[in-house]
């Protein structure tokens, strides 16, 4: 590899995080926003930067909108005071925020968001697109939890604690329905969808251009989301902070720029749940879905535009991500938070069981459908390790 | 007799949550595009309610007198002892020359003021009240919360007078002194 190349990668990577950490401290004004909106309020409108804001029509406007509200929190939280109480885990509180909020912006790696296209071929806008893809997502955003169990434990009081033995029964729950489900979007993507048999968001993606799986899939897309929700601590699922019984739950004891790392750290992991699950069930940054019956170009009509089509195919992607945004956050002010145990039970004896039955359907029909279509295609060729070349079929008879 | 209630199982929907949640979610939907009922305060005022106690303040008659006579009934009558009256003579040669007295000093100290509106419910002059206003109240020293009568009068204003107790009086002695009629 270039050094030019390793550069251009550090380069990307930054400019990746910029976008995800902008779009959290925006999501944060969009909670505020939104809450307000549906309790009848208006919503932060009065921060103003000096210069900007005098611009005539346009900068009351944004002040209204409330978009310097975000900074005005940053900055905020910076020049605050961070304290350390004398009762803590001096090494372990210090370390939690920041165990929160990486894997979050380690995951993002693999995350394909957008498409390009070289000769014709078309490839993924990722930063490193490795085989084990979904994987490495279930993989590393799950360690997001040990931000919240040692937060909750540093923090060496019974409500933090509380909220960190809550926080992490809940990720055992949800972990397993989460994996399940995506299960037979796999099986989908690498079987019939003539996928090439990795796990590969991008693979995923593309084997959805005659239909979005949330439509073929809608009870595994149902738990792939409700359990997004529990992973990722929000309303009706957020026992681990439940202010109302917990104080603060495991953050009670954090104050300033460490209590915005764990809000940040919160919005990250919305963000990047929300883009997994529009890469596996919404057809990531594909238009439409062909349904089999429309033209193949409604799903990227963008196919020939060169770089305006990648850009277009990212705004795709983004938007659909936002609208997943917009509705965490409608969901969090219009439910009720769950009690302790009914989210054991929901988890154990409702999520699992459903995953598990959705695993064992789709691999029938996929089985069938393989069997009945599958079949006739042209089989693979396989280039074996001596140079020789066998057609998969060839293969089966001669082992 | 106890009554008992009847609950009845929930149906395989109401298990699942889903239409409750798809029905919250649609009241929650309304809300936004209902209109707002936020005030934004410092532009937009609250109707302020008839008899509301606001600030206690000093008024003048419509001739600009001003009407406490510092007879202190209100430093006596105030619960929490805000008022302090430092009561004055009124200047030989001045046009009130006939009212009895003037305040020399008037404090009423915000810090302490409970806002009962016994004060004006005692004045016998009609000289102080509880404007039907809530001038915002801010400082950063106690010494700013403790109004003085300049202050007090910048706040109370003139209002009208129904009466004119004193030019009546003076009226009435002048025409005594000039051999009157009874």
């Amino acid at each position: 590899m270039d050094w030019i190349d390793i550069l251009l990668k550090v380069v990307f990577a930054f400019l990746m995080v910029m976008v995800v950490m902008t779009m959290a401290g925006y999501s944060v004004l969009a909670e505020r926003k939104i809450a307000s909106w549906i309790q009848g309020r208006v919503g932060p409108n009065r921060t103003a930067l000096p210069g900007l804001s005098s611009i005539p029509v346009l900068g009351p406007m944004l002040v209204k909108m409330g978009i310097w509200q975000p900074l005005a929190d940053g900055v905020k939280f910076l020049f605050k005071e961070d304290p350390i109480p004398g009762h803590v885990k001096k090494f372990y509180y210090v370390l939690a925020p920041m165990i929160s909020l990486a894997p979050a912006l380690i995951t993002m790696v693999v995350l394909p968001f957008g498409v390009y296209y070289v000769d014709g071929q078309a490839m993924p806008l990722v930063l490193a697109n490795v085989d084990i893809g979904i994987l490495f997502i279930l993989a590393v955003s799950s360690l997001g939890v040990y931000g919240i169990v040692i937060g909750g434990w540093a923090a060496n009081s019974k409500y933090p604690f509380y909220g960190g033995i809550r926080s992490s029964a809940q990720m055992i729950s949800y972990e397993l329905a989460m994996g399940m489900s995506i299960l037979p979007v796999l099986m989908w993507a690498n079987g019939p969808a003539g996928g090439l048999g990795d796990l590969t968001l991008y693979n995923v993606v593309t084997s959805q251009q005659a239909v979005w799986l949330v439509f073929w899939m809608p009870v595994p897309a149902f738990v792939f989301l409700v359990s997004l929700f529990a992973e990722t601590n929000r309303m009706p699922f957020d026992a681990p902070e439940s202010e109302t019984e917990l104080v603060g739950g495991f953050h009670t004891e954090y104050g300033s720029f460490k209590f915005g790392l764990y809000f940040v750290a919160e919005y990250a992991h919305m963000i990047i749940g929300s883009a997994v699950f529009t890469l596996l069930f919404l057809g990531g940054w594909q238009l439409f879905p062909t349904f089999g019956i429309l033209p193949d170009w409604v799903a990227n009509p963008w196919a020939g535009w060169g770089w305006i089509g990648s850009v277009l195919s990212v705004l795709v992607f983004i938007g659909k991500l936002l609208f997943f945004i917009v509705f965490f956050i409608w969901v969090r002010w219009t439910l009720p938070r769950f009690r302790y145990d009914q989210i054991m039970n929901l988890g154990w004896k409702y999520l699992v069981p459903i995953a598990l039955a959705c695993i064992f359907i789709y691999a029938l029909i996929i089985a069938g459908w393989d069997l009945m279509v599958a079949v006739e295609n042209t089989p693979a060729e396989v280039v074996q390790p001596d140079g020789q070349v066998v057609t998969q079929q060839e293969d089966l008879i001669t082992h | 007799m106890a009554k008992v209630v009847e609950r009845k199982p929930l149906s395989f929907l109401e298990k699942t949550y889903i239409p409750q949640i798809v029905g919250g979610l649609t009241i929650t939907l309304k809300n936004v595009f209902r209109p707002k009922v936020t005030l934004q305060y410092p532009e937009e005022r609250p109707p302020i309610p008839q008899g509301y106690r606001g600030i206690p303040a000093l008024v003048k008659d419509p001739h600009g007198r001003e009407k406490c006579v510092s007879c202190q009934l209100c430093e006596f009558v105030c619960p929490p002892k805000a008022i302090r009256i430092t009561p004055g003579e009124i200047a030989e040669g001045s046009e009130n020359e006939h009212v009895e007295k003037a305040p020399e000093d008037f404090e009423i100290n915000m810090l302490r003021c409970i806002y009962c509106g016994l004060c004006q419910e005692v004045c016998p002059e009609e000289a102080i009240f509880l404007q039907g206003d809530f001038n915002s109240l801010v400082g950063t020293t106690r010494e700013e919360f403790v109004n003085h009568k300049d202050k007090l009068y910048e706040l109370g204003g003139t209002r009208p007078d129904e009466h004119y107790k004193w030019d009546k009086k003076k009226e009435a002695a002048e025409q005594a002194a000039a051999g009157g009629h009874h």
